[in-house]
Formats: C-alpha cells, sequence, structure tokens
C-alpha cells in the first residue's frame, strides 16, 4: 500500500477502503482467539472457504477471522453479519448446511445457543445474556475485525483519533485523558493521564513509552486476547501517547507464550510503518516515533514495571526501589511512561468520543470498563467487558450464568494469583478499584475464578501460593522465604500436620510480608491467605482442630467410602479405579480398600447414583 | 538540599543520599545484611526497614535503597518495623542457621524462638557476592540463575568459568561463610545468644525506640538488666 503522508490521505484511503469494506453483502466472521483455535476453528474457516468456493459465493460473502469474541466455552464460534447470527461450537461439517440455510435466508437451529435457564434458543448475539450485559470498548472491535488487516481497522473508524490528536497540542491530549478518569489497567489504577503528565514534565533529551503485555495470572488472557484480536488500537493508543508524552521510540513487550498475539502484533507494527503511521514525520505533522517488540520469556515477576524494564535492557529481570518510577528514570535512565495493554487500547476511544462520554460510563473514583477473564466453575466462561461499578453478582450470576450441575457458588477470586477471595455474601459489592481493595482484594490485571461449594479454600490458597513462591524473583527475603513458608504451613494444614500456633504464625508472617516485600508480588502475594482467613477461617480451624476437610478436596483429610443402600453394583468405580482398590461382585454393593485408596476421585466422577461419598 | 526528619531530627540531607547514608551519619542505628557501602544499594535482605510517611498513609521501605526527598518522615525503629525485621531475620536463620552474622543478629535484635523449621542451607542469596565480582573485581563471574525457590548463585552454565582469577572476594564478602561458634553440626537452630545482655524496653512504653533522645538507660525505661 502507498505510504500515507497527511491526514487528507488517511481519510480518502478509508473511503475507499470502507466502499471495499461494504461492497459484500454478507459476512461471516469465525472466531480466531487461542480458545477457539485449539478447538479447531481453522478448521472451520478451510470449510467455508471450500464451500463458498464451491458454491461460486465469492463475490456475496466476506469471509473473516476475527480475535477472540469472549464466549471462549461456546467455540469455535461463528457470526454472521449484517443479522449477526450467532453459532456455537461449530464444526467443519456443519459448514454446508450453515451456507446452504444462509443462501435461503434460515438458520441452522442446532447450532444456535441455548439459554440453560430457560432452555430458549437464541438466535442474536445481542440477546445472548453473556452479551447483554457487556459495555465493550476495548473488545468493540474483537469479533468485527480481522486482525491481520489493517484496512478493516481503518475502515471501521481506525487511527481516526489519532488524525484528531495530531490536530490537538500535547497538553490538550494529556488533559482529556486526565479529565476521563482513565487509570492504569494493569491493576494499580495509577491515573494514566498524571503519569503521561509527569514523564512529560520530566527534561530529557530522549524519552521513552512501554506497553506491558506480560500477562502471567494463571487462567487469564485479557492483554493476551486485545492484542491477539484489535493490535491496531493498542498501537493506535501508544502513537498518541508518544505524541503527548514526547517520547520517539516505543516497545511492547509480549510474552513469547503468546505466539498470536506476537505475530499479530509483529505483522501490525510492520504494516503501521508500511503506510506512514509509524515511522518519520507521522501524517505530516513533523512527529516520529516507531515501536519495537520484546518477546519476554514467561517469568510472572516480569509483569512488575521495573522488573520488566531490566527485561528489555538484557539483564535479569529483579524490580528495584521505586523511587525514581520509571516516568522519572526508566528504561536505561530515561523518563519512560508504562502501561498496560488495555490502557493504551482505551486512548483512541477516549480521544475520539470525549472526555466526557467516558467518565459518563463507571462509578465515582473507576471510569470507562473493565476487561476480566471469567473462568472456573461457572457456566458461561470467557472474556467479559463491563462497566466499573457492576456487581460481582451480575458478573457471576447474569453473565456467568453461576456454578454449573447446580452446585453453590462459594467465592469468587479476583486479581489473579495474588488477589483475595470474596465470599458469596459480598457479591453485591460493585466492582471498582477501591472497593475490591478494602474486601482485601484488588482489580488486578482481571482474572476472575469463580469458585462452588466442593473448593477447598485452604487448598485454594495453597494453589496460588505454590504458582507465588515459584514465580517470586527471589531478590528479597520477605517475598521468596515469606511465600515458601507460607506454603509450607499450608501444606501441613492441609495434611492435618498443622496446630493452631501454625496458623498464627502464618497469619503474623502474611501480614508482615505485605508489608515488608520490595515490588507488587511480595506485597500483594499473601492475599489469597490473608482473605481465604478473612472469611473461611472455620476451614482452616476444621483442618487443624478436627482434620476434616469440610469440602472434601484434601487428600490427607478424607477417606471415600460407598454407600451399600445406594450402589447398584454396575462395577463402574470397579472398572475405572487406577489402583484396584475396589471389589465387589456385579449387582452387589462394591466397597473400597482403604489401603489401597489413593484418593483420586474418579470413582465419584464415574458413580452414577451418587453412591461415592467423601467423609 | 532535601530536609527530612529522621526520628523527630530535622536534618538537610545532601541530595542522593539514601535514608540509610543520613540515619549512619546522625548516628541511628539501622541494622544491614545485604549492604554494602562500596557496592551498589540492593535492597533484598529487608532488615534495614524503615517506617516513612505520617498519619494513617504510613509504609514499611528498605533504607539502603529509598533517596532522600523533600519533606520525608522517616521512624527507624517502631514496633511495625520492628516486628517485620524479626520476622525477616527468623527467616533467614531458619535458612541458614550456620551463619555467625545472622546469629549475632539474632542475639542482638532479640530473637529467642525460630518457628519454622531449619532448612540448613549455606547460601541466604544476599546477592552480595555478585555485586563484588561485578562491580568491584570487575569479573561477573558469578550470577543468579533461576527464581523463586530455585533461586541459586553459580557461574553460567555451571561450568568453571573463564573470567574467575579465584580472588577470593566473593568468599571475603559472604555473610553466611563464617560459622558460629559450634561450627557446622549446631544441635539447635538459635546459638547460645552471648550478645543478648542488654535488651531495650522502650518499645514496650512507646511504640517506638528512643534511644537517640540521650544516653542510653537515661530515662530508666529501655534498657533493663537481664536477671542473672
Amino acid at each position: 500500500m502507498r505510504r500515507i503522508t497527511s491526514i487528507a490521505d488517511l481519510e480518502a484511503l478509508r473511503r475507499k477502503l470502507q466502499e471495499k469494506y461494504r461492497a459484500k453483502k454478507l459476512r461471516i466472521i469465525v472466531c480466531g482467539g487461542t480458545g477457539c483455535r485449539s478447538n479447531r476453528s481453522m478448521e472451520v474457516v478451510e470449510a467455508f472457504k471450500k464451500e463458498i468456493k464451491s458454491l461460486g459465493l465469492e463475490n456475496k460473502i466476506d469471509l473473516k477471522v476475527s480475535g477472540c469474541h469472549g464466549f471462549c466455552e461456546r467455540g469455535p464460534i461463528v457470526v454472521i453479519h449484517p443479522e449477526q447470527i450467532f453459532y456455537q461450537r461449530v464444526k467443519p461439517e456443519d459448514v454446508p448446511e450453515i451456507l446452504e440455510r444462509l443462501t435461503r435466508g434460515e438458520v441452522v437451529d442446532r447450532l444456535l445457543y441455548e439459554d440453560p435457564n430457560t432452555g430458549r434458543k437464541i438466535k442474536h448475539v445481542y440477546e445472548i445474556p453473556f452479551y447483554a450485559k457487556q459495555k465493550r470498548i476495548v473488545l468493540s472491535k474483537n469479533g468485527l475485525i480481522d486482525p491481520t488487516s489493517i484496512e478493516d481497522y481503518i475502515a471501521t473508524g481506525g487511527y481516526k483519533a489519532l488524525a484528531k490528536a495530531l490536530q490537538m497540542k500535547p497538553e490538550e491530549i494529556i488533559e482529556e485523558i486526565k479529565r476521563s478518569g482513565l487509570r492504569g489497567r494493569g491493576g494499580a489504577g495509577f491515573p494514566t493521564g498524571k503519569k503521561w503528565e509527569i514523564t512529560r514534565m520530566q527534561k530529557s533529551d530522549v524519552k521513552y513509552i512501554v506497553c506491558n503485555c506480560d500477562e502471567g495470572d494463571p487462567g487469564a488472557y485479557m492483554d493476551r486476547s486485545v492484542l491477539e484480536g484489535n493490535p491496531h488500537s493498542v498501537i493506535e493508543g501508544m502513537i498518541i501517547g508518544a505524541y503527548a508524552i514526547g517520547a520517539n521510540k516505543g516497545w511492547i513487550y509480549v510474552r513469547y507464550e503468546y505466539p498470536l498475539a506476537v505475530k499479530h502484533a509483529t505483522l501490525a507494527v510492520h504494516q503501521a510503518r508500511e503506510l506512514g503511521l509509524l515511522g518519520e514525520n507521522i501524517l505530516g505533522s513533523g512527529f516520529s516515533f516507531d515501536i519495537e517488540i520484546v518477546k519476554g520469556a514467561g517469568a510472572f515477576v516480569c509483569g512488575e514495571e521495573t522488573a520488566l524494564l531490566q527485561s528489555i535492557e538484557g539483564k535479569r529481570p529483579s524490580p528495584r526501589q521505586r523511587p525514581p518510577y520509571p516516568a522519572e528514570k526508566g528504561l536505561f535512565g530515561k523518563p519512560t511512561c508504562i502501561n498496560n495493554v488495555k490502557t493504551w487500547a482505551n486512548v483512541p476511544y477516549i480521544i475520539e468520543r470525549g472526555a466526557d462520554w467516558f467518565s459518563s460510563i463507571g462509578t465515582k473514583t473507576s471510569k470507562g470498563t473493565k476487561v476480566f477473564s471469567l473462568v472456573g466453575k461457572v457456566k458461561n466462561s470467557g472474556l467479559v467487558e463491563v462497566p466499573m461499578g457492576i456487581t460481582i453478582r451480575e458478573l457471576v450470576y447474569d453473565i456467568g450464568g453461576g456454578a454449573p450441575d447446580g452446585k453453590k457458588v462459594k467465592a469468587v477470586q479476583i486479581g489473579g494469583p495474588s488477589g483475595g477471595c470474596i465470599p458469596e455474601e459480598l457479591f453485591d459489592l460493585p466492582i471498582d478499584y477501591e472497593s475490591l481493595t478494602e474486601v482485601g482484594s484488588m482489580m488486578g490485571s482481571g482474572g476472575v475464578i469463580v469458585m462452588d461449594e466442593n473448593t477447598c479454600m485452604v487448598d485454594t490458597a495453597k494453589y496460588f501460593m505454590k504458582f507465588l513462591k515459584d514465580e517470586s524473583c527471589g531478590k528479597c527475603v520477605s517475598c521468596r522465604e515469606g511465600t515458601q513458608r507460607m506454603y509450607e504451613i499450608l501444606s501441613d494444614i492441609t495434611e492435618g500436620k498443622a496446630s493452631e500456633e501454625d496458623l498464627q504464625l502464618l497469619e503474623e508472617l502474611a501480614n508482615v510480608v505485605k508489608d515488608a516485600s520490595l515490588c507488587g508480588l511480595g506485597q500483594t502475594a499473601p492475599n489469597p491467605v490473608l482473605t481465604t482467613l478473612r472469611y473461611f477461617r472455620e476451614e482452616y480451624l476444621a483442618h487443624i482442630r478436627e482434620k476434616r476437610c469440610p469440602a472434601g478436596v484434601c487428600k490427607a483429610l478424607i477417606k471415600y467410602t460407598i454407600d451399600p443402600e445406594k450402589c447398584t453394583g454396575c462395577d463402574a468405580c470397579r472398572i475405572n479405579c487406577p489402583v484396584g482398590a475396589i471389589t465387589g461382585k456385579p449387582k452387589e454393593p462394591h466397597s473400597i480398600i482403604q489401603e489401597k485408596c489413593i484418593k483420586c476421585g474418579i470413582c465419584r466422577d464415574v458413580c452414577k447414583f451418587g453412591a461415592v461419598i467423601v467423609s | 538540599m532535601p530536609k527530612i526528619i529522621i526520628d523527630g531530627i530535622e536534618f538537610d540531607a545532601p541530595e542522593g543520599w539514601t535514608i540509610l547514608d543520613a540515619a549512619r551519619f546522625l548516628g541511628i542505628d539501622i541494622p544491614t545484611l545485604c549492604h554494602h557501602d562500596e557496592l551498589s544499594p540492593w535492597g533484598g535482605c529487608r532488615l534495614c526497614l524503615v517506617e516513612i510517611g505520617e498519619g494513617k498513609k504510613t509504609k514499611l521501605v528498605s533504607s539502603c535503597t529509598y533517596p532522600v526527598e523533600d519533606g520525608l518522615v522517616v521512624r527507624t525503629a517502631t514496633e511495625r518495623v520492628i516486628k517485620a525485621r524479626k520476622m525477616m531475620l527468623e527467616l533467614l536463620i531458619s535458612q541458614c542457621p550456620t551463619s555467625k552474622v545472622l546469629q549475632d543478629m539474632a542475639a542482638k535484635m532479640g530473637i529467642e524462638k525460630v518457628r519454622f523449621k531449619p532448612k540448613w542451607e549455606d547460601c541466604i542469596y544476599c546477592g552480595l557476592c555478585v555485586r563484588m565480582c561485578e562491580e568491584q573485581m570487575m569479573a561477573k563471574a558469578i550470577g543468579f540463575v533461576n527464581r523463586g525457590d530455585k533461586i541459586r548463585i553459580t557461574t553460567p552454565f555451571d561450568k568453571t568459568s573463564e573470567v574467575c582469577r579465584k580472588c577470593g572476594a566473593c568468599m571475603y564478602i559472604c555473610p553466611a561463610i563464617v560459622l558460629r561458634c559450634e561450627g557446622a553440626e549446631p544441635k539447635d537452630v538459635l546459638c547460645g545468644g552471648c550478645l543478648n545482655v542488654l535488651q531495650p524496653t522502650c518499645l514496650e512504653v512507646y511504640g517506638e525506640y528512643a534511644c537517640w533522645m540521650g544516653l542510653k538507660g537515661e530515662c530508666g525505661t529501655c534498657v533493663r538488666e537481664e536477671e542473672s
């Protein structure tokens, strides 16, 4: 494509691309997010390609592979525009039928989403409860455009905000961001406009900006999906930010474990450079800026900004003292503004639609929307974007649909491994930075793990502590030794070897580690322990005093038995037991040999009569 | 020059100083382990923690890395600080009970019990040797490997280093290398605590040590002789 050198050129290109974009009436969008891809959505794409060709519909149907639609649970997802028909769990074999019905203006009923609560089939995307309560800003184009095509992005209004921003003064942009109330989406919630202003005010010949896409929380993939599904929005935000701050060089730090994000971001940077949106004299404004992509090796601590900067510099990523903050002295000793992927991705929308529009969404202190990855024991797991101030209840029940198999939801863990567990009775809490901190959790980058009644909270705390003890950088004693010792005590508790003094020590240690650690990793690491102790202390005490695991999870404290009344002697448990610990003749009640039992729980899973009891 | 208040003393600290520099200049005792005047600040051992700020918004920071800034209010030995320091030392000493340096510190700080299971490790990962090798010996022969509970200090790929001159500076500076009196195979995690004669008790009264106010023991609350 020809390099564009002015704003007028960009608008002319946009008109041309929009015409092309609108030329075909029907658009079939197949989700190409990582979740759907692992469910073989690319095979569905191939099937569509073949079928469209054989039907000779190439000129009528526009086939696109988009980024993540969010409803990963139901993947592979196919959406047909303009009507927004939503097909779920599509297999390559379904493609001919979809196309055949489509040409007749009909839908394939069996592929529609069925509301598990009402049993009603839902035809359109916007009617599905999972989507109805969401407000998509950052993810708004995720299911619409092909992330590998800059044409799609421009045709749907991309780089409009950049053109607008380049006609503004840098101070005006910063003022607009400040007025919008945008706060860091990485989790700490520092006001973005203020950070930009501080970086701008520094006296230095060189300034840098960095995009933090080192998302390391288990079960979270918000940043990944944004960079995979709409990389140009991040780049556009970064160019605007760089212009406002006065930086000429930017870095996108992305994990090597995110191959698709790396690929799409690299491609997007290349396309933007080719078009003249990155490089010297952007759109004739005299402003120059370029982006480099750095692949991280996957240490959780690299999400911490000072460690991330060290990693870019090629050093061992260990956090350092702040102040001096990166805004004063960052990458290579120069003022550096570092923001999360979603923070950058919010910027173009704020510039385009104005600060007033953005600040009208959300609560008093937290504006805009927040992307969460809703996972765990929940019916509709996936990626959701909701306005700030939505309650946890709405998130878990209205969007998530509650726990599957009629179980009760017990708690949610918000904010990744070092977030806190919030119990069911606090679910009416509105989600914003302050209220989450108040209950001992944190916004974090946006992982939400739902836990049902079969979850042991001590075991949960132990699980997260294991992750944190492995991922601590090892620099400071409180984090390195503290997490190891907390894990040790938690293990003892789950094995019934701990005393009440140990519990006291655990609590004391957790509080000190929170207080004394060097960086955010250590300071938040005790959160899972402290919140579970705060809200589920009786579970800890049951493990310690009665040597009993109320949820029936901790192997050392449970016993599997078979209820002879309920057992029909179907033999399923005996066949499936991996260690041959079950005896019994067919059609007679079975029993478990306790000495052999390894408590794997398979017998309970395969029993159709609920005869296996955990006590 | 930034004006700071440290334990109630107003002080114009020179630009570029850390809290630790200022405290030492004023004769205020702050324990350190991973700090060395001739090496770059590290902030890993967390023994030099101090409390900064006023009112409800106070926090703990490592004084060896925190730069002085105008209006900074520092308290070097409050209850919160002492509690955190003791916990850090308890963690360290349970990791490496054979170190004389750690045992002496434990005696001085009045640690009477170690509640964690001893690990009997040889290294506390304070990073002094790594910095010594890089910054003073200009060799960079050793470095940290891995992270979390698998962290180690070694040469690249565990091979004999080509740049190591075997100068021994790493051993010279190591706080874990000098064994306590009982040697390498002591019976208990904590040793006799021969330094532990006097313990200031003003923490119980004021919530912070106040020894800088005058000669030790003058006010009568802070020093009590141990009953023999």
